[in-house]
């Protein structure tokens, strides 16, 4: 079996969710790692050493911008020259954009945001959420023609980086042909906190904040923490936070190993976005809020104490 | 313009999810279907895409069984000008429904714009819109929060997350997948709804879209609902006590800070 992994870059370094997927239990397959970009020469080394054999570069400044289409353009040049069977890319803000491109431009089977994969001889078995995380259910790929899976963010841990390991390298070459689309500027968020969607923590604060000023006790405890704010949409529509932030349904699907849900009741909607964190933490006043019913660490009492307590007591742990 | 919005019809948000006896696929039965969220979005983009031009026809376009027509009925009462079903199978894959969307679209006039919705809740997939843009040749830009229409070109605003926003400039015809933020979907009146009672929902059947079952790569099995959940443990004492064993636990038990 042979694997390709489409490595994400930024800023010159792989993206933590690219290292994951070296994480996935790939059997005995063959493991491949493409990157496209302006010059990306030296993420050969890195991908070696978490376990690429080859590591494929696609180097043009037509990439340098990066829009889904230029990228779908060159990996789906690429991909029939090597034949693999199976791809994997991040279920990241990129790799959902990209992942069904490939599938379609290559006529393969997709399988996106799956939360389990493994290879085994030749043998892919892949499981996605559904329903916003109510269920789960297994893909079966009726054929054993190409498969594009998208892994969520998260699902794994990356392997070490071994020294001893190294690919061998070769440059492919692709064309261009007239782009439709272009990327004409970026404007940054601004946002000195960990992201939501890459946080390892996240503190998530609801309605009962009552203000945005307020909000600060929940970032003075995240900031303590090193964690991300995060706010349901209750607290997005009264204008506490920006949208960026709102996790649920309609806002972030998060899965950090922590989800820390301060004065949220715990809305089946607010739920879907966060249900698969691997703890969960809930500060209500309410003992029947729903939220409890999920979490697997409670403290009933009003959060107007409790978050700066525990901001306290994290800064003395830290200090201690 | 000729303007096409397509739809996902789901449950609703709130439904309790129970599997169906063989495991491969949900229970139906007491589910409530709404039209997916974004989708909604894609829909009232395209009214008032219709509204800024003067001879534009908004179409709407769902793949699905027959329950799907109520969905249809829902967007022709927000405004739409036609509606039309395309008889496919409700767990028809992302790659089926992508190419039965863009087989109708080719027979029903050349698209001057396409919105989706930037996923599904059903699925989460968040795959049809790019896959119809590789089958319609067109261009295709997802999560996209804000419009700029140009003559001939858009200028569309992706949310990339954190935050940040990519300001992408394609030309037209293309794809647009809608996330939140991009408008607020008005409220059919009730009125609208009665109305949209009477009117026609176009048919087309997959033998027509030339997607059948060989077009199937993937299908969805052995559905499982999470494992029952550990109580949860409730941490008690002073607020000074519960939040001190509370940073023990983040830092002892499960070692992440
Ligand atoms: C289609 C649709 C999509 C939606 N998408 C989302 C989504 O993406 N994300 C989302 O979050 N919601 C979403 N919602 C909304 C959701 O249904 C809830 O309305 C929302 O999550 C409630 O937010 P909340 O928990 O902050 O507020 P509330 O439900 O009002 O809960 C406030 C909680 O704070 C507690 N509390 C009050 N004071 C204190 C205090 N001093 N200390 C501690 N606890 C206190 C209360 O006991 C209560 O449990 C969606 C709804 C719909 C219909």
């Amino acid at each position: 079996m042979k694997i390709l992994i489409i490595a994400e870059h930024k800023n010159g370094l792989l993206s933590e969710a690219t290292q994951e997927l070296f994480g996935l239990p790939l059997g005995q397959a063959e493991v491949h790692a493409v990157v496209a970009g302006e010059s990306v020469e030296p993420l050969a080394g890195p991908l070696g050493q978490l376990g690429a054999a080859k590591v494929h570069l696609i180097e043009s400044p037509a990439l340098a911008s990066g829009t889904g289409e230029s990228l779908g353009q060159a990996l789906g040049q690429f991909i029939p020259q090597l034949a693999p069977d199976v791809v994997l890319a991040a279920h990241s803000a990129q790799g959902k954009d990209l992942a069904p491109r490939l599938a379609a431009a290559l006529d393969a089977a997709l399988a996106t945001d799956c939360i389990q994969v493994s290879c085994d001889g030749d043998q892919v078995t892949a499981r996605r959420p559904v329903y916003a995380g109510k269920a789960t259910a297994e893909v079966e790929f009726t054929d054993d023609g190409l498969k594009v899976i998208s892994v969520r963010p998260r699902t794994v841990k990356p392997p070490e980086s071994d020294a001893a390991r190294s690919a061998s390298d070769a440059s492919v070459a692709v064309e261009f042909p007239a782009q439709k689309t272009a990327l004409k500027k970026i404007i940054a968020g601004g946002n000195e906190r960990p992201d939501v969607t890459e946080a390892s923590i996240i503190v998530t604060g609801g309605r009962s904040l009552g203000s945005a000023e307020n909000f600060s006790v929940i970032e003075n405890f995240a900031d303590s923490i090193g964690a991300a704010v995060g706010s349901s949409r209750a607290a997005v529509d009264a204008g506490y936070r920006p949208y960026r932030d709102q996790v649920g349904q309609t806002g972030k699907v998060v899965s950090p190993q922590v989800y820390i849900a301060c004065g949220v009741s715990g809305a089946i909607q607010h739920l879907a976005g966060m249900r698969t964190s691997k703890h969960i933490v809930a500060i209500n006043t309410d003992p029947d809020a729903p939220i409890f019913q999920l979490a697997d660490y409670g403290i009933v009492g009003d959060l107007f104490e409790v978050v700066p307590l525990l901001a306290e007591a994290a800064k003395n742990r830290s200090g201690s | 313009m000729n303007i096409f919005a397509c739809i996902k019809q789901v449950p609703d948000t709130t439904t309790r999810i129970k599997l169906r006896g063989d495991g491969n696929g949900i229970d139906e039965a007491d589910i409530q279907w709404i039209i997916s969220p974004h989708d909604e979005l894609a829909i009232e983009e395209a009214l008032r895409l219709r509204e800024q031009r003067p001879d534009s026809t908004v179409t709407v376009l769902s793949a699905g069984p027959e329950r799907v027509t109520d969905s249809l009925r829902m967007a022709l009462a927000m405004g739409a000008d036609s509606a039309v079903r395309l008889d496919l199978p409700g767990d028809a894959d992302s790659g089926m429904n992508a190419r039965a969307l863009a087989v109708a679209i080719g027979k029903l006039g050349q698209p001057d714009i396409v919105f989706t919705g930037k996923e599904a809740i059903d699925d989460g997939a968040a795959a049809v819109g790019q896959a119809l843009a590789v089958s319609l040749g067109m261009p295709c830009v997802t999560v996209v929060n804000g419009i700029d229409y140009g003559d001939g070109v858009i200028t569309c605003r992706r949310d990339v997350g954190g935050g940040n926003i990519e300001v992408i400039e394609t030309s037209l015809p293309a794809v647009v997948a809608a996330q939140v933020g991009l408008n607020e979907p008005r409220y059919a009146t009730a009125l609208n709804i009665i109305r949209a009672k009477k009117k026609p929902i176009d048919t087309l059947f997959a033998d027509e879209l030339g997607v059948t079952e060989t077009n199937r790569k993937t299908r969805l099995k052995n559905f499982e609902l999470p494992p029952p959940k550990q109580p949860c443990q409730i941490i008690e004492g002073t607020p000074a006590d519960q939040a001190k064993e509370l940073i023990r636990v983040l830092a002892e038990d499960i070692q992440a800070i």
